[in-house]
């Protein structure tokens, strides 16, 4: 007996330690390459860095274009995201018949979320810059990009709408209001933070990604800022993409600091993620 | 007057039958009481009166329930003006997470109406109707997540008032509650009748002896006896009723 509980014991003290060895590990791993960028990159790191255009000289070379033009998608992209992914959230949640189609429809919305994003570049390419013809554009990015998040914003909309409590939507509904009355001035209101937290991870995903938009043909080099959606643009993964795979050394202490602009860009994303949803939750706390 | 009129009513959720062939009169300005154990179908029948079972997957009604003469079920009918003139009261005070203006304003701002003045008068109006105003009326702005049980389940009732309806249906609205809070809302209810029709629903019937005129007992799905309170309290006819008063079952 006692020999059963010791040996009980000794598994349950390997159990912990591989456990804190295994999270030990991808926590080094994230560390040190955190502290490789930036041992790289912080020497770089300037704001003439920021408000240069890339050149051929490493010493020289910006990332104006490509932050801007990062930050140009990423607002075109939210204007489509907001308005279809929260339209397609709340048609699911509150108007779809429960029937096989509207399951289908949501297997799928769930798939989509693990489709590669290379696939999206594609479909993107076909569809965006051939059959719409918008070219190699802001536009035609913004959109490829928001198919790919699309998921993101539905099913975080969903979740948000149905955690809002069934007797507030009969309160409404008793008091004659009809089912988009509701929506407008009760679900929606208080499922606000779910659905932001759901844009902004939807975008601190977007601004990441490079496989879509190298498909789609945004370019590389770009030493003008992109004054319509219809020009042509660059963004930050692309860029640091570029400077790494460029031969000489010093492009690749650009690469290094590009990156820490695009991870503090993202930090930034996710802390108003944070405030936003601590801001709402507080104001309709139920 | 009957105001309300329920004629061989059948209730099914999906395929259980949860009310059985149902005949039953509500009086105009009258306070009526069903009463019965948990699960006898009388929340069931009181959100039939407003068709609140209409959002609810499975829901399937047979047979009529006339509003002042008119059938709520006939095609045609909009469920929303139903709710306008027969406003409903839950068990949970369920106020909404605005301040207690808007929490009153609701139901006439849905209903179209914009007037700042004329909404200030029916607030107050409807506050005072529901016994709330004298304890609120120096902060109105305040969430209404912020009142106590019973005042948010007085709240609740002003609110319904604001719209002006023509009855008032409360599903179990002191169950939640301490007596004290109860107590006052069952006076509230006894000043209400001279201006609506009240049908409530307890599991107390204590209560419905205090405040109703009319009982109707509930069980298992069937209306098994239905007239004056005193009548059911003093000399009730049907045996079952007899024992449930006599708290063998509840």
């Amino acid at each position: 007996m006692e020999r059963i509980l010791k040996r009980k014991k000794i598994y349950e003290k390997i159990f912990i330690i591989l456990s804190l060895f295994f999270l030990s590990v991808s926590l080094l791993t994230l560390f040190s390459l955190i502290v490789d960028v930036l041992i790289d990159g912080l020497p770089r790191l300037s704001l003439k860095f920021i408000t240069s255009y890339p050149s051929r000289k490493p010493e020289g070379a910006g990332i104006l274009s490509a932050l801007l033009g990062s930050i140009y998608v990423m607002i075109v992209m939210i204007l489509f995201i907001v308005p279809v992914g929260i339209g397609a959230g709340i048609y699911l949640e509150e108007y779809a018949p429960r029937n096989f189609v509207t399951n289908m429809i949501e297997v799928n919305i769930a798939n989509l979320a693990g489709v590669p994003s290379i696939i999206y570049g594609l479909l993107g390419l076909e569809i965006f810059v051939r059959f719409f013809n918008l070219g190699r554009s802001v536009l035609a990015g913004a959109l490829t990009l928001g198919l790919l998040v699309l998921p993101i914003v539905i099913m975080a909309t969903r979740e948000a709408i149905r955690l809002v409590p069934n007797s507030i939507k009969e309160a409404s509904l008793a008091l004659g209001a009809t089912k988009w009355q509701t929506i407008k001035h009760e679900v929606l209101p208080i499922s606000l933070p779910g659905i932001l937290t759901g844009i902004i991870l939807a975008v601190s995903r977007a601004i990441g990604e490079t496989a879509p938009l190298i498909t789609i043909g945004a370019l590389t080099y770009i030493a003008f800022l992109p004054k319509t959606p219809l020009s042509p643009f660059t963004v930050l993964p692309i860029q640091i993409f570029n400077w790494v795979s460029r031969p000489q050394k010093a492009f690749h202490h650009n690469a290094a600091a590009g990156i820490i602009v695009l991870l503090i860009l993202t930090f930034l994303l996710n802390i108003i993620a944070i405030i936003l949803r601590n801001y709402y939750t507080k104001k309709y706390k139920l | 007057m009957a105001i309300l009129r329920t004629e061989n009513l059948d209730v099914f959720y999906g395929d259980n039958q949860v009310l059985k062939n149902v005949n039953l009169e509500i009086k105009e300005n009258r306070i009526t009481a069903i009463m019965g154990p948990s699960g006898c179908g009388k929340s069931t029948l009181i959100r039939c009166f407003n068709r609140m079972n209409d959002i609810i997957d499975d829901f399937r009604i047979k047979g009529k329930i006339f509003f002042k003469g008119k059938n709520i079920y006939d095609n045609g009918v909009d469920p929303v003006e139903i709710r306008t003139k027969i406003g409903m009261v839950f068990q949970k005070p369920n106020p909404f997470p605005k301040s207690i203006y808007e929490n009153v304003a609701y139901g006439p701002r849905v209903l179209g109406l914009k007037d700042k003045s004329r909404l200030d008068y029916i607030v107050e109006e409807s506050l005072k109707k529901a016994y709330l105003w004298d304890e609120v009326k120096d902060n109105l702005r305040k969430n209404a997540l912020e009142l106590s049980g019973g005042q948010q389940q007085r709240l609740c009732i002003a609110r319904a008032l604001a719209v002006n309806p023509e009855v008032l249906l409360l599903d179990e609205p002191t169950s939640a509650l301490d007596p004290v809070a109860s107590r006052k809302i069952e006076e509230l209810l006894e000043e209400l009748k001279k201006s609506l029709t009240i049908v409530i629903v307890t599991h107390n019937p204590s209560q419905a002896a205090r405040i109703s005129d009319y009982t109707a007992f509930l069980y298992l799905g069937e209306l098994i006896e239905y007239a004056e309170t005193d009548k059911i309290f003093t000399v009730p006819k049907h045996p079952k009723t007899q024992e449930y008063l006599s708290g063998k079952f509840g």
